[in-house]
């Protein structure tokens, strides 16, 4: 991961595109590397569906299959880079199709 | 919260499926005026860090675990028209990509995550931040206290979607309180996430945080009284 762009020093508050760069390197490291220390436990939801028995009503989806299903890399060996293929891909794919949208609804300037 | 394939039966889901559809319609709407040139930018990054954030189960004790819904974060920091949209988004990217979150369950997941989460974090946002000192320190500990709100409530909701549409027979009372209870444990992981991350944006650049917008001196050309003026950081 290249390291955020030399950015003078200022005194004054950082621009618009240093606040973004920081916070892409930031959500990537999570998506990448925080993520592997995630707990492993249920969540909450599955966790109560189990409890009160509901949780064998659960169905795999349909995308099951998908090279990426469950956060992991299919062909991928080593669990951490696996996982975090799938992380920095799905991020990259949020960035991607949210900025679009984003940029495709907002307001003209002129 | 991601509602897998099958817990509700298939009225229920294509119920959820048109709210969450008219639900994002009335958004992108919405959105025209949370969004320029400045902000579509940060939507971007916003939607990137719920999807990262989400990966990041936390321990809630007693073998469960629970991460960010984001709705309250992404609603402060970008508005929450364009809250529902990133939230969605990432619900989307989450179900069709890694199988995270059933499909005939991704109106459920939008009603649950996406707009309950955003309208109900935003909504306590706004009334925390009415009551609370109008500064720029007062938005972090406001957005963290939707946070806080906006888990127990959306738990509650699929409790009423289970309580019409369940494939199984379970007291309702019983999922109910399992529910609340644990969803308030987790939304106190939520505030805690959405407290810094809100926190930290304020820190730097407080004028790119929607929910900030009041708080902030404004800048607008009017004719003001000469003499010292504190003066706002330069443009």
């Amino acid at each position: 991961m290249s390291a955020p762009t030399q950015e003078p020093r200022q005194r004054s508050r950082p621009s618009g595109r240093v606040v973004w760069v920081v916070g892409l390197v930031v959500t990537l490291l999570v998506a990448a590397v925080v993520s592997y220390f995630a707990s492993a436990h249920p969540d909450g939801l599955e966790f109560v569906a189990e409890s009160t028995g509901f949780l064998d009503a659960s169905e795999d989806s349909a995308t099951s299959s998908s090279p990426l299903s469950d956060y992991q890399t299919e062909g991928v060996e080593n669990s951490w880079l696996s996982g975090a293929t799938a992380g920095v891909v799905g991020c990259l794919v949020v960035l991607l199709v949210m900025t679009g949208i984003a940029l495709a609804v907002r307001r003209r300037q002129r | 919260m991601h509602v897998p394939d099958g817990f509700l039966d298939a009225p229920t889901s294509v119920a959820t499926g048109v709210i969450a559809a008219g639900g994002i319609a009335l958004a992108l709407r919405g959105a025209r005026r949370e969004l320029d040139d400045r902000t579509a930018p940060m939507a971007g990054l916003v939607a990137t860090f719920v999807f990262a954030a989400q990966m990041v189960n936390f321990p809630v004790g007693a073998g469960t675990s629970g991460h960010l819904m984001g709705g309250a974060l992404a609603a402060v920091l970008v508005g929450p028209w364009t809250g529902v949209l990133c939230v969605s988004v990432v619900l989307g990217v989450q179900a069709l990509l890694m199988a995270d979150g059933g499909i005939t369950a991704l109106g459920t997941n939008v009603v649950l995550l996406g707009i309950t989460g955003v309208v109900v974090g935003w909504l306590v946002f706004r009334g925390v931040a009415m009551v609370l000192p109008k500064r720029p320190a007062s938005i972090a500990p406001a957005a963290a206290i939707g946070a806080l709100v906006s888990v127990p409530v959306a738990s509650l909701v699929f409790t009423a979607l289970f309580a019409i549409g369940g494939t199984v027979p379970v007291s309702v009372s019983a999922v109910a309180t399992a529910m609340v209870g644990w969803h308030t444990l987790i939304g106190i992981g939520e505030a805690v996430v959405t407290g810094i991350a809100v926190g930290a944006v304020v820190a730097v650049r407080p004028d790119l945080v929607y929910g900030a917008r009041r708080v902030l001196p404004t800048r607008e050309l009017e004719i003001r009284p000469a003499g010292p003026v504190s003066r706002g950081a330069a443009a």
